[in-house]
């Protein structure tokens, strides 16, 4: 089952399928998920959950040597009417909702911040406008945790954007009551030296629906777990990504989709595209059907375009399935290149350099961007891309 | 009239113990209405010949000259070769992920004839050449050259030259690794262009096969680096009983 592989730019992975008696997803973790920070090792760099990632360039997050400054980062939330946004003490039971922790660094954040921030969307509400969220770096150390969490039915979009420099390690969740529907878009838009590492937890209720956008451009290393997992039949996640890595950029994605209930759908696509020395990309999809979980729909896709010599991508999707009872299961991941090849053909048909490279690079997106639904979101997507082509060429 | 003069050209590539020259002076002229086949055995230059002539960066031009109605193509970059009419039908064309067949093929026609074609009269124009090649609509949704069988990759590259309509059409080894039906289908292709009389057609062959669907005007056979001889179609009938023994073995001096 542990079958990930090191895959050099430029390969393919059909992933692997397993059938398992037991989740290996979770016994794949070097330990079991825990709120506290003692319960994890410090990691090493050999464990399955951190091989890929450079250890030495997390500024100590992971070993407990990470000290929160005190204006390490600025938490600006800006929301609609019909939102309650408090900043609430260590001890409220509902930052516990979610999830816990499942490695070093996310039970180091939850053990190490002082207030969190709790943002409730009343039941049946629904919001006209976008919840606001800026996260921005000011040089330091910081420690986060963010809930937002929608009553039954209600409606609502967040857009949470890091920007600046910082070391952040953060937990943030969302939880969704019976028939809500919730779109968070996660822009990682950070200064080049930032290093972000988060584990997002989505609880999705009877029927509600969850539409997660994880975007990163910026930062030295970023590192994001995204998690969903139901509490209640019919469910229903879309899990998209995109990433741009640039040259010495580490950005790594690993989501888990835990189906532990019946008749919930989940839907994953993360593309990305690399260009520079060094710029590497990972991207693990562990999607688990538990034995309970009947009538499980599930797909996830990953797809890498290196535009570059010397970037390198790891992708391993993981789908574990224990029950046979389940509408759908499947998964793929692609890396491919763009090489002078190409680019001699396009040019052979007229088409000058820089618009060869945008093609190339706006085709791959545009299928990803256009299920965003945020036209706003999408134009600014577009031109961000754009803008990281012109820094290339 | 278009016309494509090639003279005396010298062309080299970067080979482990330093560049290694492959043409030896070519000297070859192309009008517009004509169709040329050069043919010659394998390694002899001809591809490169094609390469050169679009402006492939692996390719260096060591002597000699190539003009499109006196315009030097030589200082043209590979894009601008095109729009000046130089059309590249590859013997291996390269996927392109990410960019699907419509959306190519649409980029393209407007670099070439300088504007975004009008959307209604270009669907159409598209879906007709794709009817003519035996190609499924479905096709154009497909990224470029991705997963296409050898057959399906040469039909795009003729269904390009019927979109794009150059002034010289090279065609690189197009007949290769095609069965008899994809190689009808390929050739009347080629021939709905030549019979505008509006393209000059360099057909680079290794076999008289294709010659039997498209007449030529020409033959030429290449070999070590050169033309060598020169003549009407009879020459291929000549090299179809004979081989190319007596321009390999008996030197490149004839």
């Amino acid at each position: 089952m542990a079958d990930a592989q090191n895959i050099p730019a430029g390969s393919t992975t059909a992933g692997s399928i397993a059938v398992a008696a037991e989740s290996t997803v979770a016994t794949r973790m070097s330990a079991p998920p825990s709120f506290d920070v003692a319960d994890f090792p410090v990691p090493h760099g050999r464990e399955e959950e951190w091989r890929f990632t450079p250890l030495a360039r997390l500024r100590g997050l992971h070993d407990g040597t990470a000290v929160a400054t005190g204006e390490g980062v600025r938490v600006e939330i800006e929301a609609p009417e019909g939102v309650t946004v408090e900043t609430v003490g260590r001890d409220d039971e509902r930052l516990r909702k979610a999830g816990k922790p499942v490695d070093r660094v996310a039970a180091q954040a939850y053990s190490s911040f002082e207030k969190a921030s709790v943002v409730t969307v009343a039941k049946e509400a629904v919001l006209s406008e976008p919840i606001r969220v800026a996260v921005h770096g000011q040089g330091g150390v910081a420690f986060g945790h963010q809930v937002i969490e929608l009553g039954a039915f209600a409606e609502a979009v967040v857009v949470i954007d890091h920007t600046g420099d910082a070391v952040l390690a953060a937990n943030v969740d969302f939880v969704l009551g019976d028939g809500a529907k919730l779109t968070v878009v996660s822009v990682q838009d950070w200064d080049k030296d930032a290093v972000h590492v988060a584990q997002h937890n989505a609880l999705l209720g009877r029927d509600a629906s969850f539409k997660s956008v994880v975007v990163t451009f910026g930062g030295d290393v970023v590192r994001l777990h995204p998690r969903v997992s139901y509490s209640a039949p019919g469910g229903s996640a879309e899990l998209f990504g995109l990433y741009f890595t640039d040259a010495g950029q580490h950005q790594e994605h690993r989501l888990l989709v835990d189906h532990n209930t019946p008749h919930c759908t989940s839907n994953v696509a993360y593309k990305g595209a690399l260009q520079g020395q060094d710029a590497h990309a990972v991207w693990i999809g562990d999607v688990l059907i538990q034995a309970a979980a009947e009538g499980t729909d599930t797909y996830e896709l990953n797809r890498n375009l290196v535009l570059t010599d010397g970037a390198r991508v790891d992708s391993v999707p993981n789908l574990e399935i224990e029950t046979g009872e389940i509408a759908g299961a499947g998964h793929a991941s692609a890396t491919g290149r763009f090489d002078d090849e190409q680019l001699f053909y396009l040019m052979a048909r007229g088409i000058p350099e820089t618009e060869a490279r945008r093609l190339v690079v706006r085709g791959f997106f545009a299928e990803l961007v256009q299920q965003i639904g945020l036209p706003d979101v999408e134009e600014r997507l577009i031109a961000k891309v754009e803008a990281e082509l012109e820094a290339s060429v | 009239m278009a016309t494509l003069e090639i003279h005396d050209l010298h062309v080299s590539v970067e080979a482990e113990n330093g560049p290694r020259e492959i043409l030896k002076g070519v000297d070859l002229t192309i009008k517009q209405g004509e169709t040329h086949a050069v043919m010659g055995p394998n390694g002899s230059g001809k591809s490169t010949l094609a390469y050169s002539l679009a402006g492939h960066p692996k390719y260096t031009v060591t002597g000699g000259t190539v003009t499109l109605d006196g315009e030097d193509v030589l200082e043209m970059s590979v894009d601008e070769r095109a729009r000046a009419g130089v059309f590249l039908a590859m013997q291996y064309p390269v996927e392109v992920p990410g960019v699907s067949v419509s959306n190519f093929l649409r980029t393209s026609a407007t670099a070439i004839r300088g504007e975004a074609p009008k959307l209604r009269t270009w669907v159409k124009e598209v879906k007709e050449a794709m009817e003519k090649l035996s190609m499924d609509p479905a096709f154009a949704e497909r990224n470029v050259n991705e997963g296409f069988s050898g057959g399906e990759k040469k039909r795009h590259e003729i269904l390009q030259l019927e979109l794009l309509k150059p002034k010289i059409a090279i065609l690189d080894e197009t007949d290769s690794g095609l069965d008899v039906d994809a190689l009808r289908i390929v050739s009347e292709g080629v021939n709905r262009v030549r019979e505008t009389g509006e393209v000059g057609t360099l057909l680079i062959t290794h076999y008289t096969r294709i010659l039997r669907y498209i007449k030529p005007d020409f033959v030429h056979v290449f070999a070590n680096g050169r033309i060598v001889e020169s003549g009407g179609a009879e020459l291929a009938d000549q090299l179809e009983n004979e081989g190319y023994d007596k321009y390999v073995k008996g030197g490149a001096s004839a």
